[in-house]
């Protein structure tokens, strides 16, 4: 399900799935069908970027700009958390 | 009151009784719901007003049958503007290329459709209905070509137990991204046909094995929710995910329930939407308070380390097997009246009786 994950793959959410702030707790939420799932902070900084326009590469190049880290360390996990998320059937690319 | 009193996560909207099948297993209660009491369009908007409000997330369209009430779609689309994650919960029979176009216009997020089994002839004796299975068919073919996500729900008992690896394989041929092999929970009409549904426990074990089997030839491309018979587990389950924490369920009338099932529960009112905000039902009404956290607990749930994980398993289940809705859940291995759920499992007939139909009492009420 991962192979060919790329720099260039675009990253967009499952039909279905999406990011949503939850005005009551004061959270990020990812809900999807009968589920709603927790992003850890970081996971919750990656998806915001998720847009359906933006590869990969860009959302890495996005965060490392933001946070003033190398791109290849930043890159590393993103690549391993998209991957993840693509077999949970969150995102697909 | 020691417990703290969270935010609901989830609402299921019972929409009606009203169904075109009639499968033994139903989860509704047994008295069911006739048409006429049903609450009106503008009193599930302010339902579904009144629970984003308080927090709640999804809200699952259910019944009976939801898709009999022609004010679906502008439910859905009121529920989607609040920004609500809608599922509809169906049988899929009243689902077809008139219907649901006005659900995909109205933003709906997701189908969980029902199949009584792979093998059409049974099937279509569970459900009751004949040409069910095609309907149901061609119900999936048209969510997946939407491209809209679809789970189908297979409920499992004694006569369909050994087809759960071609259920599986089905699932994945139909296009469905989830599937649930939900095992028949034994409340309402379930309970009623309790001696004709329960499986065996080698039916069990190769359902369990044909499960994780599945999980593994086809990771990444299909989710399986699996559900057991707890009636041959050691702990009970963490039911609802604890009385009052995250879960509203409200029947066609508008009554606000902790889950389907509570209506069982004796010597409580039963606090309803016409005539109560659900904000105050949810906090203070005594339905909802007397099994919330854990000061109602007898022992041994009191003194128990599983105590806030399973939460003394479920009410209407001990109401069921104990005669007491505040005792241990007896399918509990330190429960005192565990010993009922081994005879019940122990005297299982060896033909299954014959099922006794969800059907409306015709003398008192129309069908609709």
């Amino acid at each position: 399900m991962t192979t060919g994950l790329t720099d260039d793959s675009v990253i967009r959410f499952a039909r279905g799935v999406r990011l949503q702030h939850d005005r009551v707790r004061e959270r990020w939420i990812i809900q999807a069908p009968e589920r709603a799932f927790i992003p850890d902070p970081i996971a919750a900084e990656v998806l915001k970027l998720v847009d359906g326009t933006r590869t990969l590469g860009q959302i890495v190049a996005e965060l490392a700009t933001r946070f003033a880290a190398p791109v290849d360390v930043i890159g590393h996990d993103v690549h391993v958390m998209v991957s993840d998320l693509i077999t949970r059937q969150v995102l697909v690319a | 009151m020691t417990e703290t009193i969270l935010s609901p996560m989830s609402l299921l909207a019972e929409l009606t009784h009203r169904c075109p099948l009639q499968c033994p297993y139903c989860s509704n209660p047994i008295a069911l719901e006739p048409r006429r009491n049903e609450l009106s369009t503008q009193e599930w908007i302010s339902v579904l007003d009144q629970a984003s409000e308080m927090g709640v997330l999804q809200v699952h369209f259910s019944g009976g049958e939801p898709m009999s009430r022609p004010d679906l779609p502008e439910l859905v689309r009121h529920a989607v503007g609040l920004g609500l994650y809608t599922n509809l919960i169906t049988s899929g029979v009243l689902l077809n290329e008139k219907t649901f176009p006005a659900l995909v216009a109205a933003g709906l997020d997701h189908v969980q459709l029902s199949f009584q089994d792979v093998d059409t002839a049974n099937a279509e004796h569970v459900g009751g209905m004949k040409g069910a299975q095609a309907r149901k068919m061609e119900a999936a073919r048209l969510v997946v070509a939407d491209g809209m996500p679809l789970t189908l729900n297979f409920v499992i008992y004694r006569e369909n137990a050994d087809r759960v690896p071609q259920m599986l394989d089905a699932a994945v041929e139909m296009g469905a991204r989830r599937v649930e092999i939900a095992h028949t929970q034994y409340y309402g009409w379930g309970l009623a046909n309790r001696a004709a549904l329960m499986p065996t426990a080698r039916q069990l074990e190769q359902t369990t094995q044909a499960v994780e089997a599945a999980r593994e030839k086809y990771a990444g491309r299909l989710t399986i929710d699996y559900v057991t018979p707890d009636y041959y587990a050691d702990r009970p389950k963490p039911c609802m995910g604890g009385w009052g924490r995250r879960f509203i369920n409200i029947s066609p009338s508008g009554r606000v329930l902790p889950c389907h099932a509570a209506e069982t529960i004796p010597n409580v009112a039963f606090p309803d939407v016409r005539h109560d905000t659900l904000a105050h039902i949810w906090r203070d009404s005594p339905l909802f308070t007397m099994f919330r956290g854990t000061d109602w607990m007898p022992q041994p749930c009191r003194g128990c380390d599983q105590r806030e994980k399973d939460w003394g398993g479920c009410r209407c289940q001990a109401l069921a097997l104990a005669g007491d809705a505040a005792a241990t859940d007896p399918v509990c291995s330190r429960a005192p009246d565990h010993e009922r759920v081994v005879r019940v499992l122990e005297t299982l007939p060896v033909e299954p009786p014959p099922f006794r139909y969800r059907r409306y009492a015709r003398a008192t009420d129309e069908v609709g």
